[in-house]
């Protein structure tokens, strides 16, 4: 049955388009604010049901047709020289089913987390969710690395007005600006490398690019350099040393947002393309090994850094920095599969953190977790967030346990010892920090007064759980009939570990104050003090935005004014002065003009004479 | 065939409004914009018409039209389009029309403001429908001499300070005023027209006496020599209305100082004409000559997507930024064209008329902004989304087609101007192009953000969002952006087979 396939994949896109459309073109409808919105989700909703779908049948087809349905987009005068379309496999159906389903969710969320909005700006908002929904289905779907990068700065446009929603507030436009120039930092790298690809293979298809991978046919000249530059486009966007330092900002926007954008979806497009084009980085080893590095220090370094950090949201921007380091490792050792999966659970799991971030914010009105505190009393509120808590730490039987495990699995199996121990470290950290914030947010002694309602909306709570039971499904589903890796026997022991570890310490130290965190800060001084300050990787970007970009810009307008064009202007004003001296011949006196003819005279008979000897 | 002199008609019908508001519209400002809106629309709904009914399987040159002037030197009015010239006379159709309404509110003798205006666009029409290179070179003048009048009278002046070595000169010429720009814009283009002038009767002559036909032309081939110098000229003459590094001084302050509709046209327009006139004369007659210098052309275009970028990024005066960003991407036109492919040719061509409208619309809200808040310092203002949300969400659309974004006219010109810059002889002509998309986010960003988010000052409460006749023009402008780059085909369908033959002549195996 796939002759239905690109058409149920053109709807599962379509929805989302129209509901664009229809908010963005009827103004009446995008200011009618809570309608708009039922518009989006029931769009959303109903292409949550056609991926679902389609899913069922994607994965029980035959691998060996192509997948892609392409349509001309750009018209040449022989083939056309890119296509539009969409690739219906179970990469990209797993995907579509995690966008719509968190969008979905997140959207019904928003009903309840944006309630105080005024209805024209939640119009907008759901028009925006309505085009990032739309957008993330282009980038899934893309049988082609043109169309995949359309979506993939569309979905960067999404984020930029996302991140800046509330545009008059000067932190969420500087976040905003921030994290639309630093991912194009990145996609610089990938427009150049899918054009030089297409230079030397004669294609942007994926399909074609992989016959050619797999017959051999693909000119292997300059490629490394061309996956390195693509490969670029994934450390933007997925949030890798050096440029992961635009996602904590991004959390200037709604929480939602962040939930939907900055950590279930959109970041993960840089592991889902290295993912997609595996075929194509599987035949140059050294970029590789780059990516499974940076991936492995990546988790790592954030999450020292998600160690110091007091903002809930920050913590958790933090993580999810961290665990696509994980995923990127698990690419780079060549274990795309392994990537794909923790990509596909912690979707689900920091989702729901977010959201269960989301109605702690709503609670007590700020993001500092040492000003929440003596949630105890409403197992509604924590116990979500801590189930996906211990998923992400990875506890048994929860999903992050096992596919953190296949992960740490993969990175040793491709014989990468280094980047094995950081990840194993940042595990150990992952479950620390995580419960840090769960010992003081939810349960230290509660603050006094601060608090206005204790009352967590329905339909808030109802998503909460929603997502909490899928993690638990997932995580049962795999213990009960997951097939298991040939690992280290060792390695579920040495991850349960490393997590109950980390677990154990935050509650020793948050709980009952031993050691003191305090005076492990201080032990731990220049540690500390480097990670508060992001390593001053911000400030360096900072730096060379201000002193390095602006400061030239400034020097070549200055030159272009004042050299270029003085230059100019010099000629220009020499030719006036020298109009102004030379009409002073012009004395207005006969004698003047008489001597003038005489002199000419002479001179004329002078010339007479030369010229006829 | 079509039974009407067709573009005759879309040449001709502003010429025809401008004599009719001269004669008959005296101190009756809203004749004077009926007739224009009236005449305009005929030319716009014609040129849509034609962009219809072209014939892409037949290709080539249609809606031929011929009447002999001047017989025995072989000139003659003689107007046909391609696809290049399609686009281009689509392109000149939205942007007056646009022109006529974001220009409503010209209050001081908007009669004379009208005909000029429509005079020029007939120049900008005959050049891009004529097939005689001699009433081209007319048509090019009749474009160029009104925008002296036109600047120096309903301009409005910036300020400038003397600075450097050279402030003596800054002071004499008057440096910052509108009549300075006006001078300077137009002897900078006459200056370029007496390269053209001479590269021209250099191929007539050469060519035999004969005919000023392009087509005539076009079937000789010239000697390598001949073909190498007049190259050089028709780049030169040309490239200075292109805005090429180092000649392009004059568009910042002229288009700074154009009153909006003027500036749109000049920006969005006239700039073309320079590079049309460089693809059209330049490769399509001397293969050889372009193929000689392509080097040099593209080379000099990478200094101006660069230093364009950086330029506009160093700018506090609103309307400077989106000038030098002209000067930035005319020089992704120029590169397009000099890589000598396909890809980078129809990149070209494209990013003429993406360039084009996102610059035409620029200039329209630049001048709203300017009308309302009386300012054109960026750090001045702010917050101005709030109260102008229409303004702030079609300067964010242009924005975004000027960085290139997917799904914009914009990106499919870079994409494909990246394509053939990596296929031409000198592939590192991509690093400079791809570097000035950046440079671009950074400087257009970085206005929208100063400008329109930003908590609202109360200095500011007052403004109001776009009325009116000013909304067709935004409306019309955005739609165009995005339609275009969601179905980059509309255009390049018509445009490949225009550049196809003509690359065909130059990589002659």
């Amino acid at each position: 049955m796939l002759t239905g396939s690109p058409t149920l994949a053109l709807v599962v896109l379509g929805l989302p388009a129209a509901s664009f459309l229809a908010l963005a073109l009827l103004r009446p409808l995008r200011r009618a604010g809570r309608l708009a919105g039922g518009v989006s989700i029931t769009a959303i909703g109903a292409a949550f049901g056609a991926a679902c779908l389609l899913w069922l049948r994607a994965t029980s087809r035959a691998p060996l047709t192509s997948p892609s349905t392409s349509w001309a987009w750009i018209p040449a005068d022989g083939e056309p020289m890119a296509t539009v379309g969409v690739m219906v496999d179970e990469l990209s159906m797993t995907m579509a089913v995690l966008v719509t389903l968190v969008s979905f969710l997140v959207q019904l969320y928003s009903l309840a987390y944006l309630v105080d909005e005024p209805a024209p700006s939640l119009g907008r908002y759901y028009a925006y969710h309505s085009l990032f929904a739309f957008s993330m289905l282009g980038l899934v779907l893309a049988p082609s690395f043109v169309q995949m990068f359309v979506f993939w700065e569309l979905v960067g446009l999404c984020s930029y007005l996302l991140i800046g929603f509330w545009y008059d507030r000067p932190a969420a436009a500087r976040a905003a600006a921030k994290a639309f120039w630093i991912t194009k930092l990145g996609d610089l790298g990938f427009v150049a490398g899918i054009v030089m690809l297409w230079a030397s293979a004669g294609t942007f298809d994926f399909w074609t690019l992989f016959g050619q991978a797999a017959g051999g046919t693909l000119p292997t000249e300059g490629l490394a350099t061309i996956m390195f530059l693509i490969y670029l486009g994934a450390v933007g966007k997925s949030a890798q040393f050096p440029l992961h330092i635009w996602l904590p900002d991004a959390m200037e926007g709604p929480t939602p947002v962040s939930a939907l954008i900055h950590a279930a979806t959109m970041v993960t497009a840089g592991v889902f393309m290295v993912t997609r084009a595996f075929p194509l980085f599987g035949l140059v080893p050294d970029v590789l090994v780059l990516v499974a590095w940076v991936g492995a220090f990546t988790a790592l370094l954030a999450a020292s850094m998600a160690c110091v950090e007091s903002d809930i949201k920050r913590v958790l921007a933090y993580s999810t920095v961290s665990q696509l380091g994980y995923m990127m490792a698990a690419a780079g050792a060549g274990a795309p599969g392994e990537a794909f999966a923790h990509l596909v659970t912690h979707g689900v799991f920091k989702a729901l953190l977010f959201l269960g971030a989301g109605v702690v914010i709503h609670l007590f009105h700020t993001n500092d977790v040492f000003r929440m505190g003596g949630l105890t009393g409403l197992p509604a509120v924590w116990v979500p967030f801590v189930l996906a808590t211990l998923a992400l730490a990875g506890i048994w039987p929860l999903p992050g346990f096992f596919t953190k495990e296949a992960i740490l699995a993969g990175v040793l199996e491709g014989g990468f010892v280094g980047p094995f121990v950081l990840l194993a470290a940042g595990a150990f950290l992952t479950a620390f920090y995580m419960f840090r914030v769960v010992f003081l947010a939810f349960f230290a002694p509660a603050h006094g007064g601060h608090h206005g309602h204790h009352h967590v909306p329905t339909l808030m709570a109802a998503v909460c759980w929603t997502l909490a039971g899928l993690t638990v499904a997932l995580g049962l589903r795999t213990a009960l009939v997951g097939e298991h890796h040939p690992a280290p026997a060792w390695l579920p022991w040495l991850s349960l570990a490393l997590a109950l570890g980390g677990v154990g310490l935050a509650w020793s130290m948050y709980r009952r104050g031993v050691p003191d965190p305090a005076v492990v800060a201080a032990a731990l001084r220049p540690l500390e003090w480097m990670a508060r300050r992001r390593y001053g990787l911000d400030g360096l970007f900072a730096a060379a935005y201000r002193w390095g970009l602006l400061a030239l810009a400034s020097l070549v307008g200055w030159v272009d004014r004042y050299v270029v064009d003085g230059v100019l202007n010099v000629l220009s004003a020499w030719t006036l002065q020298g109009g102004d001296r030379l009409r002073r011949l012009q004395t207005g006196l006969a004698q003047d003009y008489v001597y003038g003819v005489a002199l000419g005279a002479l001179c004329l008979l002078v010339l007479a004479r030369w010229a006829w000897s | 065939m079509i039974p009407f002199p067709v573009l005759s008609i879309i040449t001709w019908a502003p010429f025809v409004g401008a004599v009719l508001i001269m004669f008959t519209a005296r101190h009756r400002p809203l004749a004077v914009r009926l007739i224009a809106l009236v005449t305009t629309t005929i030319s716009t709904v014609l040129s849509v018409f034609i962009y219809v009914v072209y014939d892409r399987e037949a290709a080539g040159f249609q809606f031929y039209e011929r009447v002999p002037l001047v017989p025995p030197l072989g000139i003659s009015y003689e107007v046909a389009v391609d696809g290049m010239s399609l686009l281009m006379v689509l392109l000149t159709s939205v942007i007056i029309f646009a022109g006529v309404f974001a220009s409503w509110t010209v209050a001081t003798r908007s009669q004379e403001f009208y005909a000029l205006l429509l005079a020029l666009v007939t120049g900008v029409y005959g050049v891009f429908v004529s097939l005689d290179v001699f009433v081209f070179f007319l048509f090019y003048e009749l474009a160029v001499l009104p925008m002296y009048l036109l600047i120096g009278i309903w301009g409005s002046s910036g300020e400038v300070r003397p600075r450097g070595v050279f402030a003596w000169a800054f002071r004499q010429t008057g440096v910052g005023t509108k009549e300075y720009a006006a001078m300077k814009l137009t002897l900078y283009l006459l200056f370029g027209s007496a390269f053209i002038l001479v590269g021209m009767f250099a191929l007539y002559v050469n060519a035999g006496a004969a005919s000023f036909s392009f087509l005539d032309l076009e079937a000789t081939t010239f000697d390598p020599t001949v073909q190498f110098w007049v190259f050089l000229a028709f780049y030169v003459g040309f490239g200075i209305l292109a805005g090429i590094w180092p000649l392009h001084t004059w568009s910042p302050d002229g288009h700074a100082s154009a009153p909006t509709a003027v500036s749109m046209l000049h920006a969005g327009v006239l700039m073309k004409l320079g590079a049309y006139g460089v693809v059209r004369l330049g490769m399509g007659l001397l293969p050889e000559g372009a193929t000689d210098l392509a080097w040099l052309v593209g080379s000099i275009a990478c200094v101006n997507v660069v230093y364009g970028a950086l330029s506009a990024m160093g700018q506090t005066d609103l309307k400077y930024v989106i000038a030098y960003s002209s000067v930035s991407h005319m020089g992704l036109v120029m590169l397009g064209a000099a890589t000598l492919t396909e890809a980078g040719l129809n990149g070209a061509v494209f990013q003429m008329f993406a360039h084009g409208v996102m610059t035409g619309l620029f200039f329209a809200l630049v001048g709203l902004v300017y009308e309302k808040a009386h300012s054109r310092e960026i750090f001045r203002m702010g917050g101005f989304g709030r109260v102008m949300p229409g303004i702030a969400t079609a300067f964010t659309v242009a924005s975004l087609s000027s960085l290139g974004l997917p799904a914009t006219s914009g990106f499919v010109a870079e994409l494909l101007t990246f394509m053939g810059a990596w296929r031409s002889a000198h592939p590192w002509w991509l690093w400079p192009a791809v570097a000035g998309t950046f440079l671009t986010a950074v400087y257009v960003l970085r206005v929208a953000k100063q400008i329109f988010w930003g908590p609202p000052s109360p200095h500011f409460h007052h403004l109001e969002d776009a009325r009116g006749p000013e909304w067709v023009a935004l409306v019309l402008l955005t739609a165009v952006i995005v339609v275009f780059g969601v179905a980059p085909g509309l255009a390049i369908g018509p445009v490949d087979t225009a550049t196809v033959p003509l690359l065909a002549r130059i990589i002659r195996p």
